[in-house]
């Protein structure tokens, strides 16, 4: 794990935050969509904060995906969890979403869910045909490939 | 019926969500290290390489199918249940299916933070 790859883990988080924040703002002020007005959900994407949204979100996917072609998916994934953290502290102080103490506990359980896996290796796979040679400890967590 | 809504598309967002995520994930793990790829050929090669890995095409599906899901759910339930609710779980069979279907060896680290995030999603959903 180099810098360069922390900072695609940040953007994860930042990115995916910030573009589904957006995408609330934009969802909450056209109202909610029934089953039978479908449309309704392809016409949101001409909301400002939805467009704006859908922007940020495909910046969450580009260092996503350039995360999974190093690292575990069991491995980036908390990575975007923490977004979720991330979230509902956003909906708290900017929405004003009231926030119970149980959710509070909620958010904390899986920060601390999100520690466990960062301190462990970013990559455990074994390509096919290198099934039989052993992977150094010290080699996994320095992501190195089998 | 709000909350059935909600919880419906919550739902629909973790199957969709958990099949895309193996899928690109075992598509970019055939692509490999997109940096190396940058440093070789630029830009140009790491979106040719990538868009020609045919399980790219359906995780994108996949993650289509999500997406509109969860913009479906934040226009009926509270952003701060939404999103928790349906990105958590999703966490939770994707460790199952990373281990089944893309080999990864989830130790015994990576199950304590699975069950953390289970029991932290379950708190939030009270």
């Amino acid at each position: 794990m180099n810098s360069r790859k922390y900072l695609v883990l940040a953007g994860i988080t930042l990115f995916g935050t910030a573009g589904d924040s957006l995408l609330s703002r934009g969802m909450k002020e056209l109202g909610g969509i029934s089953l039978r007005h479908l449309s309704g959900l392809l016409l949101a994407i001409l909301n400002p904060w939805v467009m704006a949204g859908i922007l940020l979100l495909l910046g969450f996917f580009a260092c996503y995906l350039s995360a999974l072609s190093w690292a575990d998916l069991t491995y980036v994934l908390p990575a975007t969890s923490l977004g979720y953290v991330l979230v509902a502290l956003i909906g708290h102080f900017i929405f004003h979403e009231v926030i119970s103490s149980t959710r509070w506990l909620g958010i904390t359980l899986i920060a601390a869910g999100v520690g466990f896996v960062a301190a462990g290796p970013s990559l455990t796979f074994r390509r096919e045909g290198h099934k039989d040679r052993d992977v150094t400890p010290s080699a996994i967590s320095e992501g190195v490939k089998p | 019926m709000t909350e059935l809504y909600a919880w419906a598309a919550i739902g629909l967002v973790i199957v969709a969500s958990t099949t895309g995520d193996v899928l690109l994930a075992y598509a970019m793990k055939r692509v490999g290290d997109v940096g190396e790829i940058w440093q070789r050929g630029g830009a140009l090669a790491v979106v040719g390489r990538v868009l020609t890995t045919p399980t790219f095409a359906l995780g994108v599906i996949a993650m289509g199918i999500a997406f509109y899901s969860l913009l479906f759910g934040l226009s009926w339930g509270n952003l701060s249940l939404v999103v928790p609710a349906a990105a958590s779980l999703t966490f939770v069979t994707n460790a199952i299916a990373a281990r089944i279907f893309l080999h990864e060896r989830v130790g015994r680290q990576r199950w304590i933070a699975v069950l953390l995030v289970a029991a932290g999603v379950v708190l939030m959903a009270l």
